[in-house]
C-alpha cells in the first residue's frame, strides 16, 4: 500500500518537471519570435524585414516596405526622412547604420533593397551586385580641419601643401615659417602639433585624402586616399566625436571633423585655401558651392574634394553621400517602391536637410538623380511613375 | 518494512543520479562552449590563415589597403600594457591585501575589504571613462613632467607625452584591475591560516618576515590566480583602450607614443571590415586567446616547476 502511493507520488514529480520543461522551451521560442521581429530600425515606423508588395488585379502597387543599410554619416537625415516618407507616402523604410562597408556588401548580397555609402563603389563591387547599380546622390557634407591652439581663434588660414604636410608629420611645429606664412597676424605658440585622425574605417577619411591626394603628389604616393589610410603620424580615435573629443582635450591638437559635428559642438576651425585662392570658412553655404562648383561626372560616382571644386565661394573639403539602387530590378512592386523613396529623399526630403547640417544637392545634380531613377525598371516597366 | 526502504533507497538514487546528470552536461557545456569557439575561429580565419602563414605572427605591416597584415605590432601592444598594468597593481594589489590583513584592525578589513569588492563590481569601462577624462590630465600636468626631469633620459620616456599614449592606457588598465587583484588577493591571504604565522613569529621573525616567508609561499597559488586574473582582464579589455591608447600600429620605443591592442584594433575595424581584412581580424582574436591561455598554463608551470614546496612549506 505504502509502494503505491510513493509510485504515484514519483509519477507527478516527474509529470510536473516535464510540464515546466515544456513550457520554459515555449516561452523561450515565444520570445525569440517577438525578438526577431522587432529588428533595429533607424528609419521611422515599424519594422518588418522584406516585405512584399500587394498586387491588385490590374495595376501593380508599390511595395510597403523596404530595408536599407549602410552609412552612419548619412544617419540623422534618413531617420527624419523616412518618417516623412512613411506619413506622405506610406512606405516604412527600415534603415540599418552599418557603415558604408558593410551596406554596400549587403547590397552585393541582395540582404537588402537599397543600401548608402560616402565612397562611390568600385567598378568591381558594381559588377558583382550586378542590375547595373546607380549612384543617386542624396545630401553632402564638408570636412572641417578642427584645433585647439591656445591663444589662436577660429579662422586659421590653411592651406591644400600646408595641411598635407602637417598630415605627413613634416611641419611639426604650430609657428612653422609655413603656417606663420599663410597667418602673418596671428600669434602661433611654439607648441607641437599633434595631429588626430580617425582609427576606424570611415567615409570622412575618404572624403579627407581624396583631398589631400590632390593637393599633394607626396601624400598620394606616400599614402593615397581610402576609407582606412596607413596614417605615417597622429593619434587615432574612433567615430566623429571620438576626433573631436580628442581634439578638445589635447593641446595643439588638429584634426578633421564633418562639418556637421563642428557646428554643433562650436570647434575652432581653419578657413581652407580654394582653387580661387579665397580663404573660405566651412559652411553649408560654401559647401553647396563646391558641389555646384565641381565637374560631376554623369555617374555621379566622384569624391568632389578631388576635383579641385571652382567657384570662389567654394570650400574645398567637401563629398556626397550616395543611395545605391539598381536600375535593372526583378520585383516591379519593390522597385516601385525604392524609387518613390529615391526620389522623396532628393526631392521633399530636401528640405529637411539644412536643419540637420546636411548640405541640399544643386539643381544639376538633382537633375542627374531624376534620369536615374527615371530609368529605373522591372521586367521592362518603369518604376517611377509619380 | 524491508520492501518499503528498498523503495526509498532507489528514489534517493534516482534523485542523486539526476543530479550528477545534470551536473556533468553543465561542466561539459563549458568545455563544448570554449571548443566551439576554437573551432569557429579556426575555420573563419582559413582565408588570413592560407594568405600569411605563419608569418602573421612575426609580421610588422599593418596596411588595409595593400592587404598586407601582420599581428606584431599588436601582441607586442597587447603584451607591454598587460604587464606594465600587472605589475603596478600587483604590487598595490597585494600591498592592500596585505595591509587589511595584517595590520589593519579587523573592523576596518571588514569595512574596507567589503568596499574593495564592490570596486571590483563596477564595470570597467567606468574606470575608462574615469581614466580619460579625470586621471589623464592629471597625469599630463603632474606626473609627467616629475618623469620628464628625473627619467627623460630614458629611451622609454622619450618624446612629448599626448594624453592618448601608452602609458595612460597602462596605468588605467592598472586601475581598472586593482580592485579585481586586490579583492581575490585579500580572500587568500585572509585564508592562510593562523598557525601559519604564529609558528613564524615564535621563530622571532619580524611583520615582514612573517608576512613574505610564511604567509605568502601559503598563498602563492592563489596570489598567482589573482594575478592571472587581472591580466587576463588588462589584455582583452577593449574600449577603454581604443579611448586612450592613441591606435597607431607600430612598436613603439617610447610609453609616450601612441600604440595598439589586439582588442582595439578589433573594435576600431570590426564594423566594417570584411574578406582577408575581417579573417585577418579574427585571426587576432585567435590569437589573443591563445596568448591568455598559454600565459595562465605557462605562470602555473612556473610556479609548479620551480616554487613547488609542500603547500604550507618555507622557501629558505
Amino acid at each position: 500500500m505504502h509502494e503505491g502511493r510513493i509510485q504515484v507520488l514519483r509519477r507527478s514529480r516527474w509529470t510536473t518537471a516535464v510540464a515546466v520543461g515544456v513550457a520554459l522551451s515555449l516561452a523561450v521560442a515565444g520570445c525569440g519570435n517577438t525578438v526577431g521581429s522587432s529588428s533595429g530600425s533607424s528609419g521611422g515606423g515599424a519594422s518588418k524585414a522584406t516585405g512584399g508588395g500587394k498586387a491588385s488585379s490590374g495595376n501593380v502597387q508599390a511595395a510597403t516596405s523596404l530595408s536599407g543599410a549602410g552609412s552612419t554619416f548619412v544617419g540623422p537625415y534618413y531617420s527624419k526622412a523616412f518618417k516623412q516618407l512613411a506619413q506622405d507616402k506610406g512606405i516604412q523604410v527600415n534603415y540599418q547604420l552599418v557603415g558604408s562597408g558593410a551596406g554596400i556588401q549587403d547590397f552585393i548580397n541582395k540582404t537588402v533593397d537599397f543600401a548608402d555609402s560616402d565612397a562611390p563603389m568600385t567598378a568591381q563591387q558594381m559588377k558583382q551586385a550586378g542590375g547595373n547599380p546607380q549612384h543617386i546622390a542624396v545630401v553632402g557634407g564638408g570636412v572641417t580641419l578642427a584645433y585647439n591652439v591656445k591663444g589662436v581663434k577660429g579662422g586659421l588660414k590653411l592651406d591644400g601643401p600646408t595641411i598635407a604636410n602637417i598630415f605627413l608629420g613634416k611641419i611639426k611645429k604650430w609657428n612653422d615659417p609655413a603656417i606663420k606664412k599663410l597667418n602673418p597676424g596671428v600669434n602661433l605658440p611654439n607648441e607641437n602639433i599633434v595631429v588626430v585622425h580617425r582609427s576606424d574605417s570611415s567615409g570622412t577619411s575618404a572624403i579627407f585624402t581624396t583631398y589631400l591626394s590632390s593637393v599633394s603628389p607626396e601624400w598620394k604616393s606616400k599614402v593615397g586616399a581610402s576609407t582606412t589610410p596607413n596614417w605615417p603620424t597622429g593619434v587615432g580615435a574612433k567615430g566623429n566625436d571620438g576626433v573631436a573629443g580628442q581634439i578638445t582635450r589635447t593641446q595643439g591638437a588638429i584634426g578633421y571633423v564633418e562639418l556637421a559635428y563642428a557646428l554643433t559642438n562650436k570647434i575652432t576651425y581653419a578657413s581652407v585655401k580654394n582653387a580661387s585662392g579665397n580663404f573660405v570658412k566651412p559652411s553649408l553655404d560654401s559647401a553647396k558651392a563646391a558641389i555646384a562648383g565641381a565637374k560631376i561626372p554623369s555617374d555621379l560616382r566622384v569624391i568632389i574634394s578631388g576635383t579641385n571644386p571652382q567657384g570662389k565661394n567654394a570650400y574645398p573639403i567637401v563629398g556626397l553621400t550616395w543611395m545605391l539602387v539598381r536600375q535593372q530590378e526583378q520585383n516591379l512592386a519593390k522597385c516601385k517602391a525604392i524609387a518613390e523613396t529615391a526620389w522623396y529623399v532628393t526631392h521633399q526630403g530636401q528640405k529637411l536637410a539644412p536643419s540637420l547640417q546636411y548640405v541640399q544637392i544643386p539643381p544639376k545634380v538633382q537633375k542627374i538623380d531624376e534620369q536615374k531613377i527615371k530609368s529605373m525598371e522591372a521586367g521592362g516597366k518603369k518604376c517611377y511613375t509619380g | 518494512m524491508m520492501g518499503y526502504m528498498g523503495k526509498r533507497f532507489k528514489r534517493e538514487n534516482a534523485g542523486d543520479l539526476l543530479f550528477r546528470v545534470l551536473a556533468l552536461l553543465f561542466g561539459l557545456s563549458i568545455l563544448a562552449i570554449t571548443f566551439g569557439i576554437i573551432f569557429e575561429l579556426w575555420i573563419n580565419t582559413s582565408l588570413s590563415r592560407e594568405k600569411f602563414g605563419l608569418g602573421f605572427l612575426w609580421s610588422t605591416d599593418f596596411n588595409i589597403n595593400k592587404g598586407e597584415i601582420g599581428a606584431l605590432t599588436v601582441i607586442y601592444g597587447t603584451v607591454v600594457t598587460a604587464v606594465i598594468a600587472i605589475i603596478l597593481s600587483g604590487l598595490v594589489g597585494i600591498g592592500i591585501a596585505a595591509f587589511l590583513v595584517e595590520i589593519a584592525p579587523r573592523r576596518v578589513n571588514r569595512v574596507v575589504g567589503f568596499l574593495v569588492e564592490l570596486l571590483a563590481a563596477i564595470p570597467s569601462i567606468v574606470y575608462g571613462f574615469w581614466g580619460i577624462f579625470a586621471l589623464a590630465p592629471w597625469l599630463g600636468e603632474h606626473v609627467v613632467p616629475a618623469i620628464k626631469s628625473a627619467l627623460g633620459w630614458l629611451p622609454i620616456f622619450a618624446g612629448p607625452y599626448v594624453n592618448a599614449s601608452v602609458f595612460t592606457a597602462s596605468i588605467v588598465l592598472a586601475i581598472m584591475i586593482l580592485p579585481t587583484v586586490a579583492a581575490i588577493s585579500r580572500d587568500v591571504i585572509e585564508a592562510v591560516p593562523d598557525s601559519q604565522r604564529e609558528g613564524m613569529l615564535a621563530l622571532g621573525a619580524t611583520r615582514w618576515e612573517m608576512f613574505s616567508r610564511a604567509v605568502l609561499p601559503y598563498a602563492k597559488n592563489g596570489v598567482l590566480g589573482a594575478l592571472i586574473l587581472g591580466m587576463g582582464r588588462a589584455a582583452g579589455e577593449t574600449m577603454a583602450v581604443t579611448l586612450i591608447i592613441g591606435n597607431n600600429t607600430q612598436l613603439f620605443t617610447s610609453l609616450f607614443q601612441q600604440g595598439a591592442t589586439m582588442a582595439s584594433v578589433i573594435a576600431n575595424d570590426f564594423g566594417e571590415a570584411h574578406g582577408l581584412f575581417l579573417s585577418a581580424l579574427l585571426e587576432i582574436g585567435l590569437i589573443l586567446f591563445a596568448i591568455t591561455f598559454l600565459i595562465n598554463v605557462g605562470a602555473r608551470l612556473l610556479v609548479w616547476v620551480f616554487f613547488r614546496d609542500p603547500r604550507g612549506g618555507v622557501r629558505v
